[in-house]
C-alpha cells in the first residue's frame, strides 16, 4: 500500500494540503448546489453578494450558506481538537466525544437552555466550560492516578456517560432546553441561522490560531513528557493550556452542531497517516480534512433518502465506522516506543 | 559546569539518591556505574530538574538550578533518556527539535538551526538516514539520531542514560566514541553505563552509586584500584595489559 504510506517529503505534503484545500472548495460548492431543490453554481455568487431576491438566491442565502459554513467549521473544530487531545494525551484513543468533552459541552449547552432561554448569544461559552470541566476531569483523573492510556479513556467513558446522563435528564424536566433541537444527541447541521455559528466562529478562529501558534511546542511535547521538559518545555503548563483549546474548539462545534462523533476521531487518524506527525502540516490536515468529511457527510444526509433528511451523525457513524476499520486492517503501526 | 552539592532526591517522598556531590568537568568522560536501583537515572533526572530535589544543590555554571528556567537549563544541558518515544516524522525532523531551546515563541526554525542539524547529523554518524521516517530506522541508526537530537541542543554538557542499551557491540563501541570525541572538543559528557570494562576503557572518570549513595568517586583508574567495584558489584574484575591497553575482565 504504497499510495497509503506518509508522505515525508515537504512537497509531498505541500501536493497533499493542496489537494485537501480543493477538496474543501468542491464540497462546499456541493453543498451550496445541491439538495431538495438543485441551484446552479452560477447563482451562487449572485446571491452570496446580496444580489436578486429569487427563490434560488433565498434558499441560498438562509439555508445552504449557514448550513455549508456550519459543516465547515464544526469539521474542522472538531478534527483539530481531536488532533491535538490525541497528541497531547498521547493516546490514539481519545476525542473529544469519546473522553466526554464533547457531552461535557453538551450538558453545559442543553443547562444554558433551559435556565437562560432567551440568551441564546451565552451557549457557546457554557459550551466552551462545560468540554473545558469534562477536560480537566479527565485530565486529573489521569495525572492522580498515573493513569495508563487504557485507563484514561475508560475514565474518560465514564465522564462521558455521566455528562450524556446530565443531558438526558435536563432534557426529561426540561423539554424546552433544546428548543425542538430534535438532532442535538447525534449530530445535526439543518435549520442553521447564521446568528448561531458567528460566535462558534469567532472562538474556533482564536483558538486555531493558539494552536497553530503552539505546533512547535507539541511536537516537542510528543517526544515524552523528559525529553519535552529536558528541552526548555514547561511540559504540564503547556498540555493544560493545550487542552483548553481543543476544549474550545470542541465546545463552540457542539454549540450549534450538537455531538458529532467520528470527525474528531477518524480525521485526525487519517492525516497521521498521510502527513506524518509534524504538528503544523498535521494540524492543517485536519482542518482542511475535517471541514470536507463533514460537509460531504452532510451532502449525503440531505440526498440519501431526499426529500427525507438524515441527521448527519447518522451518517458519519455509518461511514466513517466502517472505513476507519479498513484503514486499520490495511496499515499497521504508527507510534512505538524504543 | 554542572556540580551536585550534597544532592537527594526520589518519588514520592522516598529519596532515591541521597547526599550526592559531583561534578561534570568539561573535556571529561563520566561514566555512572552502579547496580540496578542504585539511583542512576534519578541522579540525572534531579541533576536535569525533571523530579524535585529534597535536599542539596544543583548548581549550573554556578547559579542554583531553581532559579534558571526550562529553557535555560535545556542551554546548559542536554540529556538522552533511556525511554524514547519513536514519532512517526523523519530523522531530520527529529533532531531538529534539539534546536528547540534556542528558539523563542512562535518558533520558526532558522537557516543556523538547519545547520546545526546537518552538523550534528554528521558528527553522530547519522547523516545517510537524515530523511527516513524514525520507525523505519534499526535500533541503532535511531539511537545515534537521538544522540544526534543532543547534540543539535549545544549544550556544553551531555547527559546519556544508557546510551548502548540495546545495541550491539559495534555501536557500543562508537557510542564511546563518540563520547570521547565530544570531550575532547570540550564538552562534559556524562554517560549511565552497564558494562564495567566498557566504562574503564572508555571513561576519564567514575562515578560508583550504590544504594542511592556515591560509593566512589575519582579516575577511572582510581576506582579500579580501590577495589570499590568488586564489592558494589559482588564480582571480580581483573585486568591483562596489552598491546592496545589494558583489558578488562571478570574472573
Amino acid at each position: 500500500m504504497k499510495s497509503w504510506r506518509t508522505s515525508s517529503t515537504r512537497r509531498g505534503r505541500a501536493l497533499l494540503l493542496g489537494l485537501l484545500c480543493g477538496l474543501v472548495l468542491l464540497s462546499a460548492l456541493l453543498s451550496m448546489c445541491l439538495g431538495a431543490s438543485p441551484i446552479s453554481p452560477r447563482d451562487i455568487l449572485p446571491a452570496l453578494l446580496n444580489e436578486g431576491d429569487t427563490a434560488a438566491a433565498q434558499i441560498i442565502r438562509y439555508a445552504r450558506l449557514p448550513r455549508t459554513c456550519g459543516c465547515l467549521l464544526a469539521g474542522a473544530a472538531l478534527a483539530v481538537s481531536g488532533a491535538v487531545i490525541q497528541s497531547v494525551l498521547d493516546n490514539p484513543l481519545a476525542a473529544p466525544n469519546i473522553i466526554g468533552v464533547s457531552s461535557g459541552a453538551g450538558l453545559a449547552a442543553a443547562l444554558c437552555g433551559a435556565l437562560a432561554p432567551a440568551a441564546g448569544g451565552l451557549i457557546p461559552a457554557a459550551a466552551f466550560a462545560g468540554a473545558l470541566a469534562a477536560v480537566l476531569l479527565v485530565l486529573f483523573i489521569a495525572e492522580r492516578t498515573g493513569a495508563s492510556k487504557l485507563t484514561l479513556v475508560l475514565a474518560g467513558v465514564a465522564v462521558s456517560g455521566m455528562f450524556s446522563a446530565g443531558i438526558d435528564a435536563v432534557v426529561t424536566f426540561i423539554p424546552d432546553a433544546l428548543n425542538g433541537w430534535s438532532d442535538f444527541r447525534i449530530g445535526g447541521l439543518s435549520n442553521l441561522a447564521m446568528g448561531r455559528i458567528i460566535p462558534a466562529f469567532w472562538v474556533v478562529l482564536a483558538a486555531m490560531a493558539l494552536i497553530f501558534s503552539l505546533a512547535g511546542e507539541m511536537d516537542i511535547l510528543m517526544l515524552g513528557g523528559d525529553t519535552a521538559q529536558s528541552l526548555g518545555v514547561r511540559a504540564k503548563p503547556l498540555r493544560l493550556i493545550l487542552l483548553a483549546l481543543a476544549a474550545a474548539l470542541a465546545g463552540a462545534a457542539v454549540s450549534f452542531s450538537g455531538l458529532l462523533g467520528f470527525v474528531g476521531l477518524i480525521v485526525p487518524h487519517i492525516m497521521r497517516r498521510l502527513l506524518g506527525e509534524d504538528s503544523r502540516p498535521l494540524l492543517a490536515g485536519c482542518a482542511l480534512g475535517g471541514a470536507a468529511v463533514l460537509t460531504l457527510c452532510d451532502l449525503l444526509a440531505r440526498l440519501l433518502f431526499a426529500p427525507y433528511e438524515l441527521p448527519v451523525g447518522i451518517v458519519l457513524s455509518l461511514a466513517g465506522g466502517p472505513f476507519f476499520i479498513w484503514l486499520l486492517l490495511r496499515q499497521r503501526g504508527g507510534r512505538s516506543h524504543d | 559546569m554542572i556540580e551536585l552539592q550534597n544532592l537527594s532526591a526520589g518519588y514520592a517522598g522516598r529519596d532515591v539518591i541521597q547526599g550526592v556531590s559531583l561534578s561534570f568537568p568539561p573535556g571529561r568522560v563520566l561514566a555512572l556505574l552502579g547496580p540496578n536501583g542504585s539511583g542512576k537515572s534519578t541522579l540525572l533526572r534531579a541533576v536535569l530538574g525533571l523530579i524535585p530535589k529534597s535536599g542539596g544543590q544543583v548548581l549550573m555554571d554556578g547559579a542554583p538550578l531553581e532559579t534558571l528556567s526550562p529553557r535555560e537549563r535545556a542551554r546548559k544541558a542536554a540529556y538522552l533518556p533511556q525511554t524514547r518515544s519513536v514519532p512517526n516524522i523523519t530523522a531530520r525532523r527529529m533532531v531538529l527539535h534539539g534546536r528547540f531551546p534556542h528558539l523563542s515563541y512562535p518558533r520558526r526554525y532558522r537557516r543556523e538551526d538547519y545547520d546545526a542539524v546537518d552538523r550534528a547529523l554528521e558528527l553522530a554518524g547519522a547523516a545517510g538516514t537524515a530523511d527516513r521516517p524514525m520507525g523505519e530506522l534499526s535500533g541503532g541508526q535511531r539511537q545515534r539520531v537521538y544522540l544526534a537530537m543532543a547534540l543539535a541542543q549545544d549544550a556544553p554538557t551531555l547527559l546519556m542514560d544508557e546510551p548502548t542499551a540495546f545495541l550491539d557491540v559495534g555501536h557500543q563501541l562508537r557510542v564511546i566514541a563518540t563520547a570521547r570525541g565530544l570531550a575532547r572538543a570540550g564538552r562534559a559528557v556524562a554517560l549511565v553505563l552497564h558494562d564495567l570494562p566498557l566504562a574503564l576503557r572508555g571513561a576519564d572518570d567514575i562515578a560508583l552509586l550504590s544504594g542511592g549513595r556515591l560509593a566512589m568517586g575519582g579516575t577511572a583508574e582510581d576506582v579500579y584500584a580501590s577495589g570499590a567495584l568488586d564489592q558494589v558489584f559482588g564480582v571480580s574484575l581483573r585486568r591483562v595489559e596489552t598491546a592496545s591497553g589494558w583489558h578488562y575482565y571478570y574472573e
